[in-house]
């Protein structure tokens, strides 16, 4: 069996006609901080989506640990996506939950409805939602309301949600793209950080070629819905820029 | 350029408004003078109105035990119907909202919604009291349908209005149907259905005193009858204690409102 993520021939088409990705072909070990840097546009959040089915690719393969996603329904799906943790651009917390609920909806794929309905949640999940708020330095926080809390700290709780999945594959899309400078580092130290410490491979889509380069191992460039650089930072090199973003002048 | 020049070109005339206000009013002109409203037709109204009012002074509350029992009357059948309204309206909110239901079945449970709120809630009150017979029962049926209808379509509307990025977040952790309705839409409009359910409430004590004089129960029968005795003195009671209750039912979810905030 084939470890990591192996996405085959993967075509995303919106519109018929008009694919937004053609034919994608990426195989990502199963572990190490990927990066997929492109224009605005090029379907860097379509592949994401793509590979937890928030989105329902066309055609293709997505194979997580061997098991194709692609062809899943129900049930299936479910199972597959619990074990897929994805950090959002906008935090997607549900503002009016606590902070703890936020994070502890991370087990709604194992728990039971009438658990889940009642905040049942076994006492291990409890100990490790406590556990996941310490490490992404919110230990205080468990009971205020999501929407009480800065962007950054939203996006702490939203890291801490994905993990809380155990996934083995942690989707980020544009994770640090609502914050500022500084907090995107400190968001980034900590995402990356916390998924090479629990061995769980990180895909994240990101604007800023400086952080990729900072963060990642890899980096995957897109343009126009096709892979078109695929290489460590320091091989990226300003023609490929050129490349993936068009023009020079702001090189 | 002139100042008036500018001023011109800074707030250009509405002349659709002004046309729209002129013909408002020549229709209420030519409306009065269709319906016979006439200065000394107004004036044999007020005075008859004075000698009416004058005979509903003092009010007459020797009956208060016929008094407080269709009071209590209304009352439980505002509360079982809103109850019950409430209740049946969740599924159906659920239902209508064309960002979470399949487009067939929000079509469909559009329709229904949209027939139960197409009738005013007095026409099917006589219609429950014609197919059941007289009596508070029709008076509930009457006003459940009602309620379901108003909430199931306002809480399709709230759920229209979600963010649908906390529902895909809970998605993607794998939760299955319920549980995302649980955590990623009931959080963002429940303070919104409570609002809505205590506004039917209120608006249901209201109601609840006018099934009655279609039979359908409540206090509503005995104003009725009171107004046919020309018993003017028991039917200021019966307002006034009307009235006294929709206050106290207005200052109490009022505050229920207040703390949900």
């Amino acid at each position: 069996m084939m470890q990591g993520l192996v996405i085959r021939d993967l075509v995303k088409e919106y519109v018929p006609g008009k694919p937004v990705l053609r034919g994608i072909k990426l195989t990502i070990e199963a572990q190490g901080i990927t990066a997929v840097i492109g224009p605005s546009g090029t379907g860097k959040s379509t592949l994401l989506r793509c590979i937890n089915r928030l989105v329902e690719p066309t055609q293709g393969e997505i194979r997580l640990n061997g098991e194709d996603l692609v062809p899943l329904k129900g049930h299936a799906l479910r199972m597959a996506r619990r074990r897929i943790g994805m950090v959002f651009q906008e935090y997607n917390l549900v503002e009016r939950l606590s902070v703890m609920e936020n994070v502890l909806s991370g087990r709604l794929g194992y728990v039971s409805f009438w658990r889940a309905w009642l905040r049942r949640y076994a006492e291990e999940d409890i100990a490790r939602a406590f556990e996941l708020l310490e490490a992404v330095g919110l230990p205080e926080q468990a009971t205020r309301r999501a929407d009480a809390l800065s962007g950054g700290q939203r996006q702490r709780v939203g890291i801490a949600r994905a993990l809380m999945q155990r996934p083995e594959l942690l989707l980020a899309d544009e994770p640090t793209s609502s914050l500022d400078p500084r907090t995107a580092i400190e968001i980034m130290e900590l995402m990356t950080g916390l998924s090479t410490s629990a061995r769980v491979p990180l895909i994240v889509n990101i604007h800023n070629v400086d952080l990729a380069r900072r963060f990642a191992q890899r980096i995957i460039g897109m343009a126009g819905g096709e892979i078109v650089f695929d290489g460590p930072p320091e091989h990226l090199e300003a023609s490929h820029l050129r490349q993936i973003y068009g023009g020079e002048d702001w090189l | 350029m002139t100042v008036s020049g500018l001023r011109l070109r800074a707030f250009p005339p509405n002349w659709g408004a002004r046309t729209a206000f002129v013909a408002l009013a020549v229709y209420a002109a030519y409306a009065f003078a269709q319906l016979d409203i006439t200065a000394g037709r107004l004036a044999v109204g007020m005075g008859e109105a004075g000698r009416f009012l004058g005979r509903m002074w003092p009010p007459n509350f020797t009956r208060w035990e016929l008094l407080l029992e269709g009071l209590l009357e209304s009352l439980q059948i505002a509360v079982i119907a809103s109850a019950l309204g409430i209740l049946l309206a969740l599924p159906l909110g659920l239902m209508a909202a064309r960002n979470l239901a399949p487009w067939p079945l929000a079509l469909v449970t559009r329709g229904f919604i949209a027939f139960c709120r197409s009738l005013h809630y007095v026409i099917v009150a006589i219609l429950f009291v014609k197919a059941i017979g007289f009596g508070a029962l029709a008076g509930v049926a009457a006003l459940t349908i009602a309620s379901m209808g108003f909430i199931a379509k306002l809480f399709a509307e709230a759920i229209e209005e979600i963010s649908m990025k906390q529902v895909e977040a809970i998605r993607a952790t794998g939760a299955g149907l319920g549980a995302v309705l649980i955590y990623g839409v009931l959080p963002q409009v429940a303070s919104r259905f409570v609002g809505f359910s205590l506004y039917q409430l209120d608006s249901n004590l209201r109601n609840s005193t006018l099934v009655g004089i279609v039979g359908a129960g409540g206090i509503g029968g005995t104003l009725f009858a009171a107004f046919k005795r020309f018993d003017y003195d028991f039917v200021a009671a019966i307002l006034l204690a009307i009235i006294a209750l929709i206050f106290v039912a207005e200052v109490i979810s009022s505050r229920i409102r207040a703390l949900l905030r």
